[in-house]
């Protein structure tokens, strides 16, 4: 596979987490006070590059084959539960994630919540609430640059790829001074969860000890088949779902979309 | 510092295997037994992954919607 590729998987993958981290340091930033927020984005920083420091060189250290293996599983895994969520949002039995009302909902906490100052830091929830979402969104980021970083063996692609979109959203975000509520989401988790499940998938085959047919180009094979099968997987639902909509029944299929669940919070997938 | 122990193992359940462990379960199960076919059968199993990957996904799926149907 040629760089290329691998930065725009990346590039996208990180773009999805970069919105939603961004979400979260705007409504702590606008709403309480700055300082604090930077005080917190900071520290996320300093761990999140202190995991980097301390897992890139150690699974650098392990044999391609048992990489493969075990980054591919945790891809593969990684990827279908993106894909799950991304197919359940896309056939209406899961509500969308809106960013427009993820920052509605984290406003009204931040403005609800009091203002207590705490080791050195002037408004504690501001820094817990920026902490708390650039360390999760950015640990979903270190993540994808080091399994396709070190699973494709160029690692420096993979963290230009990441640190593109970082800059790309952060520099949109400053600009707009807005959650960035239509860039197209779904889709784009769409995406990040076939390019997750069909490289999960031939890494993790590969690492078993398998021989794909025409090598790295089943690639070229595997991208659009996972793409066609989950697409058809969406379809599917949609119209099952659509079939049990009669008007006026009230029936089961006909309910609201489920909303976001606390893990998909936690997770931002 | 059991409660921190349990959040810090909920927060990486959730990280890695999230919404449905059987999806992770299927994947493990078909990443051993496409090993011992490559290795002990010899049979260069590289289909059996990716069937597993989209059957798993359907399995998941249908839970999932069947569960809200209900």
């Amino acid at each position: 596979m040629t760089a290329l590729p691998l930065i725009l998987t990346v590039f996208v993958a990180c773009a999805v987490e970069a919105v939603e981290a961004l979400t979260i340091v705007l409504a702590a930033g606008l709403t309480r006070e700055w300082r604090s927020t930077f005080q917190g984005m900071a520290a996320a920083l300093v761990v999140l590059a202190a995991i980097v420091a301390v897992l890139g060189p150690t699974i650098t250290l392990l044999p391609l084959t048992a990489l493969r293996l075990v980054v591919g599983a945790l891809l593969a895994i990684f990827g279908l539960q993106w894909l799950r969520k991304a197919i359940l949002r896309a056939s209406g039995y899961k509500a969308l994630h809106d960013e427009a009302s993820a920052y509605l909902r984290e406003v009204a906490a931040a403005k609800a919540a009091p203002v207590s100052s705490r080791r050195g830091v002037s408004d504690w929830y501001a820094f817990t609430l920026a902490f708390k979402g650039v360390l999760l969104e950015g640990l979903e980021v270190v993540f994808i640059v080091i399994t396709f970083g070190v699973s494709q063996g160029n690692l420096g692609a993979a963290v230009i790829g990441a640190a593109l979109a970082v800059a790309v959203v952060a520099g949109t975000g400053i600009a707009v001074r807005a959650p960035l509520a239509r860039v197209p989401e779904n889709a784009m988790k769409f995406a990040v969860g076939i390019m997750l499940t069909s490289f999960g998938t031939f890494w993790g085959a590969e690492g078993a000890g398998v021989t794909w047919p025409g090598n790295d180009a089943a690639l070229l094979v595997l991208i659009p088949a996972v793409a066609l099968v989950s697409l058809g997987y969406a379809a599917r639902l949609r119209r099952g779902r659509r079939a049990g909509e009669v008007p006026g029944s009230g029936g089961p299929a006909a309910a609201a979309p489920a909303p976001a669940t606390e893990s998909e919070e936690v997770t931002g997938r | 510092m059991m409660r921190a122990l349990k959040s810090f193992g909920a927060f990486w359940y959730d990280f890695v295997i999230g919404d449905d462990w059987q999806v992770a379960a299927i994947v493990v199960a078909a990443l051993a037994v496409t090993a011992l076919l490559t290795h002990v059968a010899g049979v260069n199993a590289w289909w059996l992954l990716p069937l597993s990957a989209f059957a798993a996904l359907a399995w998941s799926l249908h839970r999932a919607t069947a569960r809200k149907s209900r």
